[in-house]
């Protein structure tokens, strides 16, 4: 059995506290980089969401462990609102596999 | 286009033609999977897609519910009502293997304590606000979908890694791999076939000039016996 993960800013994690996802509360991006080699390094956590504005500047721990089937990082947005980092991972992701941008073509 | 350089014989030539045998049956071959996983692979990012358009969304919502009721609320109450969930979720994960890629599965389940399900919330309700419980409500709505999501983006990530890699594959084998057994075929060819023109023209022109010779030693005899 697993646990799930979420890291981020006081604001935007404490309501998942109710939910009996394991809160991690980070202000800053190196705190979060190390936070999430931790996680991962525990081995207990299958799924850890990270708030956008973390995620940002944690991308050179979060791409080391893309490749790898467990965990699942995933980015939300967090409570300042969307910024499309989410989405632009998704894009990302299809131009890797496709080559070309083929999803989101229409949408700009 | 760098030749392999090979040693112009049958033997080699029967090497070669066997390589690029194999070669053109795993292109075609790792062909067939690459248009596979780019389907599978369509179909999980645009699920992905639709959820994710969803669940921001939806906590957008939450987090604006959630911010007038942790403004009304004194912070130290707000996180000791939170902070013993009600439900306790259970995540478990199962490996299923998409085209030879082995991915993630989550499937999350709540097991509820009998004296929790009792209650609807994990806190009393008395000392905090209204809107707490609605955006909390709202929250434990699309559990499910966050984390079919990240299950969703974890399969697009694997799965895009698999694709790059195979078309790496196909391309090396179609413009580098193939050409190159192709023309070193054609060259061993060409060597072996201007070798048996030079023997066949070495074998005429032998056969010339032994006719020559005969030719000569007639004529002496002749000229011997008329003497």
């Amino acid at each position: 059995m697993y646990k799930i993960g979420i890291i981020g800013d006081r604001d935007s994690v404490l309501g998942f506290m109710a939910l009996g996802f394991a809160v991690h509360e980070i202000q800053n991006g190196e705190d979060a980089g190390k936070k999430i080699s931790e996680l991962v390094k525990s081995g207990e956590y299958a799924v850890i969401f990270i708030t956008e504005d973390l995620a940002l500047v944690t991308e050179e721990e979060r791409a080391k462990y893309k490749d790898m089937p467990l965990p699942a990082i995933t980015v939300i947005p967090s409570s300042k609102g969307s910024r499309g980092y989410g989405m632009a991972n998704i894009k990302s992701a299809v131009e890797r596999a496709v080559g070309a941008d083929i999803l989101f073509k229409d949408s700009e | 286009m760098a030749e392999i350089r090979v040693n112009p014989t049958r033997m080699e030539m029967k090497k070669l033609q066997s390589r690029y045998t194999t070669a053109r049956r795993g292109h075609k071959l790792l062909k067939d999977k690459r248009d596979e996983l780019m389907k599978q692979f369509l179909e999980v990012v645009r699920e992905d897609k639709a959820l994710r358009e969803r669940v921001e969304k939806a906590l957008e919502l939450y987090y604006k519910g959630f911010s007038v009721a942790s403004a009304s609320a004194n912070p130290k109450m707000l996180e000791e009502s939170l902070i013993c969930p009600k439900k306790e979720g259970k995540l478990e994960v199962t490996y299923k293997n998409m085209m030879s890629v082995t991915v993630p599965e989550f499937s999350y389940s709540e097991a509820e304590s009998e004296e929790a399900a009792a209650q609807s919330f994990n806190y009393g309700l008395a000392f905090t606000s209204g809107d707490l419980d609605v955006s909390l409500r709202e929250l434990g709505g699309i559990l499910e979908d966050l984390v079919r999501m990240a299950e969703l983006e974890k399969q697009a990530q694997l799965l895009a890694e698999e694709i790059e890699k195979t078309r790496r594959r196909v391309n090396a084998l179609e413009y580098i791999m193939m050409p190159q057994y192709l023309a070193a075929i054609k060259t061993i060819k060409m060597k072996l076939d201007e070798n048996e023109r030079g023997n066949t023209t070495r074998l005429m022109k032998v056969k010339d000039m032994m006719l020559e010779e005969q030719r000569r030693a007639g004529k002496e005899v002749q000229e011997e016996e008329e003497e």
